[in-house]
């Protein structure tokens, strides 16, 4: 977590310690069952304001945000690019401090750019979190594919994870990547060469462009959503031969181990990066239970972030 | 002031590289002109009522000669950051609004500089509004006193076209700036691809963007004759294809900017945008490449590519930020760390700065020499400073060496005989 003026942000994973990262996943696992077993959460976020601000299409991300703060009692304001200024000329950091003055307590922000949530960071007086920036990271979605594993496999550390797909535009791939380093797993991405960014084993990764080499006694295959403008050509020659490929089927999942979990972001393409039955296999795939997931490891976080935060004034 | 009014500057280590000139001695101007200079003048200390100026020991050479600025805001601010950063001279690229794609619009350039400190030489557009399509009227354009050619920070991609450019040029003696970056490999990048941009996630543009465009345009140059310069030169591989171009005698000169040689793509951490430049800041190794071309003369001559933008372009994310930097003002001290550094003597630094940009464009000036102008710059290398660039004369303030602990001062700057800038 970053720091400026006191206030911690989450931004990203890149740098985070392994001891921070541990603290926000118990976290989030004790908000889990919590709420699994009807318990009682205590509401850390009366009075507090999240604004979840958010300047790419996300239901998902959003909602979760969304959720998250309800549970913890905050007030949960939801700001679209459609709805807001930005389209009018107005810069992002003028849309922060006008949403600075505010004064709320934290600030969920989702930007095409990389480096937006860093830049909002600067100019606010209050939390921000990064709910995903250009290409850069993700870190909520690491944190909670990190507590899926750790209750499905008991650990991070000594496991074998496997990213597949399209690591060159994904800010998925890039938390993760530093978050399963951080946690001793050991990593390995497997896309075609044109959907590799530049010197992606310096991240400490292995690179693999062949699947089947890549998911060999895997412990965690992680597939990654390949957007359809990139399969005509663009970045593979088109949909089928990605497939054929990449695509995650029964017979390519053979190879990994044979309690192999699959997890995907969502949302999925199937029939493009994964087949149908193996995105449903109740017992292999984790995908509906990173979504219950999601929620948790958000609270974990507001939580942390909201905790040396001054208490917003009453009116 | 009087045409005949006489300056001795005293105490001076006269410093010229065109003729290797490195001596202690004084140098006298009389109106806009250079009247004498040596050891042996005024050794007796009688200057027949002169006026003089004690230099002190400090280095007294030919003014800077910046080939590559862009007039991004007021002539005057320009002018004067110019005149503060020892630069008496400087090509205007045609960037502007208007482009200086037109005879008219050169004479119109020419004509901002009749009242302000700095010599401003128009260079046009290569292309009629830097469309990369049809030539501008070279031969018209030439005679109206554009002394070189570009499209400015846009490469003249096609080739086809660029060819056309240097056969229609050579037979009017211009020279073709280029700035090399193959575009389409450049599209959509916003830094020097490699580990960095990954890390940050930002579009990357590889280094090879810059030699492949060279390599085409050094063919097209064996092809047709006419002199061509690359405008800034950031990569070994570039610093490498100029060196055997050279060597096989082509017409060939290339520069670079201060950023390229103290700075590597690390500056670009944390998304400051003031390290957001075109070309993209390199890896160590290209950084080092280009120290080793100055070194060696392939990198003839060095530039401030001093590129205005106000705080409103600069303070967004990275890759919707605006690329460039200022730069007149730090130039001295930022070649100077090289020399400081041990890499590159300091007559070569100078060279760099002053006779090797004059003999490119063919301009008067950038050496000490009887009857040439008074266009004089002194300096303490050694002078100790922190930049600030609030405390600039340019209005923007878009310096990648903001903080920077720097070695080198301008303590004045003459320009045809008349001290426009004195350190305060």
């Amino acid at each position: 977590m970053t720091r400026t003026d006191g206030i911690r942000h989450l931004l990203g994973i890149e740098g985070m310690k392994p001891q921070e990262i541990d603290a926000l996943l118990d976290l989030g696992d004790s908000y889990l069952e919590r709420y699994r077993a009807g318990k009682k959460i205590k509401k850390v976020l009366k009075n507090r304001t999240q604004i979840n601000l958010f300047f790419e299409e996300s239901t998902r991300t959003s909602t979760s945000f969304e959720l998250a703060g309800k549970r913890l009692g905050a007030n949960v304001i939801n700001m679209v690019t459609s709805t807001s200024s930005i389209k009018k000329g107005e810069t992002l950091i003028d849309t922060a401090m006008t949403l600075n003055a505010m004064r709320p307590s934290v600030l969920v922000i989702r930007h095409s750019s990389s480096g937006a949530a860093a830049l909002l960071s600067q100019k606010v007086n209050c939390a921000v979190i990064n709910a995903g920036d250009g290409r850069h990271e993700h870190p909520t979605q690491a944190l909670l594919d990190a507590l899926t594993i750790r209750r499905r496999k008991g650990r991070i550390a000594g496991l074998t994870v496997a990213i597949c797909g399209d690591i060159m535009h994904s800010r998925v791939a890039r938390s993760n990547i530093h978050l399963l380093n951080a946690m001793g797993a050991r990593v390995r991405v497997v896309a075609p060469p044109t959907l590799l960014p530049a010197a992606i084993d310096r991240l400490g990764v292995d690179v693999f462009h062949d699947m089947r080499s890549g998911l060999e006694e895997a412990d965690i295959v992680m597939m990654l959503r390949l957007q359809n403008e990139r399969m005509n050509g663009a970045f593979v020659p088109s949909p089928r031969e990605y497939f054929h490929f990449y695509g995650l089927d029964e017979e390519k999942l053979a190879l990994a181990r044979p309690d192999a979990m699959i997890m995907h972001p969502g949302p999925m393409n199937r029939g493009v990066e994964i087949d149908t039955e193996v995105a449903d296999d109740i017992h292999r795939s984790a995908i509906r239970e990173q979504v219950e997931t999601g929620v948790a490891i958000r609270m974990a976080c507001l939580d942390t972030l909201c905790r040396d935060l001054e208490a917003e004034e009453d009116d | 002031m009087a045409a005949d009014r006489r300056v001795v500057y005293m105490n001076a280590r006269l410093l010229d590289p065109a003729s290797g000139r490195d001596e202690r001695g004084a140098l006298l101007t009389v109106g806009g002109k250079i009247w004498d200079l040596g050891a042996e003048l005024f050794a007796d200390g009688i200057t027949d009522g002169s006026q003089v100026v004690d230099c002190k020991g400090m280095c007294l050479a030919p003014g800077f000669i910046d080939m590559q600025v862009f007039l991004g805001e007021s002539v005057e601010s320009t002018a004067k950051a110019a005149s503060a950063g020892g630069v008496t001279a400087i090509a205007a690229m045609p960037n502007m609004n208007p482009v200086i794609d037109r005879a008219s619009l050169v004479d119109y350039v020419e004509r901002l500089a009749h009242e302000v400190s700095v010599r401003i030489h128009p260079v046009a557009a290569a292309t009629k509004g830097l469309g990369g399509e049809e030539m501008t009227e070279i031969g018209l354009l030439r005679e109206a006193g554009a002394l070189a050619f570009t499209d400015g920070r846009q490469a003249i991609a096609d080739s086809q076209v660029m060819r056309r450019i240097l056969t229609y040029a050579q037979a009017h003696d211009a020279l073709v700036i280029q700035h090399a970056e193959d575009p389409s490999l450049a599209r959509g990048g916003v830094m020097n691809e490699g580990e960095m941009a990954t890390r940050l996630g930002l579009p990357g543009i590889p280094g090879v963007a810059e030699v492949i465009l060279i390599e085409r345009d050094l063919r097209l140059v064996a092809l047709t004759g006419c002199r061509y310069h690359v405008g800034l030169v950031t990569t070994a591989a570039a610093v490498e294809a100029v060196r055997r171009a050279k060597a096989a005698g082509l017409p060939v000169t290339c520069g670079t900017a201060p950023h390229y040689f103290a700075l590597n793509e690390l500056a670009v951490a944390e998304y400051r945008t003031f390290a957001h430049t075109s070309p993209p800041l390199r890896t160590e190794e290209d950084r080092r490449a280009v120290v080793a071309g100055i070194a060696d003369g392939t990198i003839d001559v060095i530039v401030s590519s001093h590129d205005p933008h106000d705080v409103e372009s600069k303070r967004l994310p990275f890759d919707l930020a605006a690329s460039g930097v200022i730069g007149l003002e730090t130039i001295l001290p930022i070649a100077l760390e090289l020399l400081h550094g041990g890499h590159v003597p300091l007559m070569r630094l100078l060279a760099a700065l002053t006779a090797r940009p004059a003999e490119i464009l063919g301009i008067p000036g950038g050496r000490l020499s009887k009857g040439g102008p008074a266009d004089l710059v002194l300096f303490d290398p050694d002078t100790p400073w922190r930049v600030e660039p609030e405390k600039f004369h340019s209005k923007a303030k878009n310096s990648p060496f903001e903080g920077r602990p720097v070695q080198g001062r301008i303590v004045r700057t003459v320009l045809s005989g008349r001290t426009v800038y004195q350190a305060g």
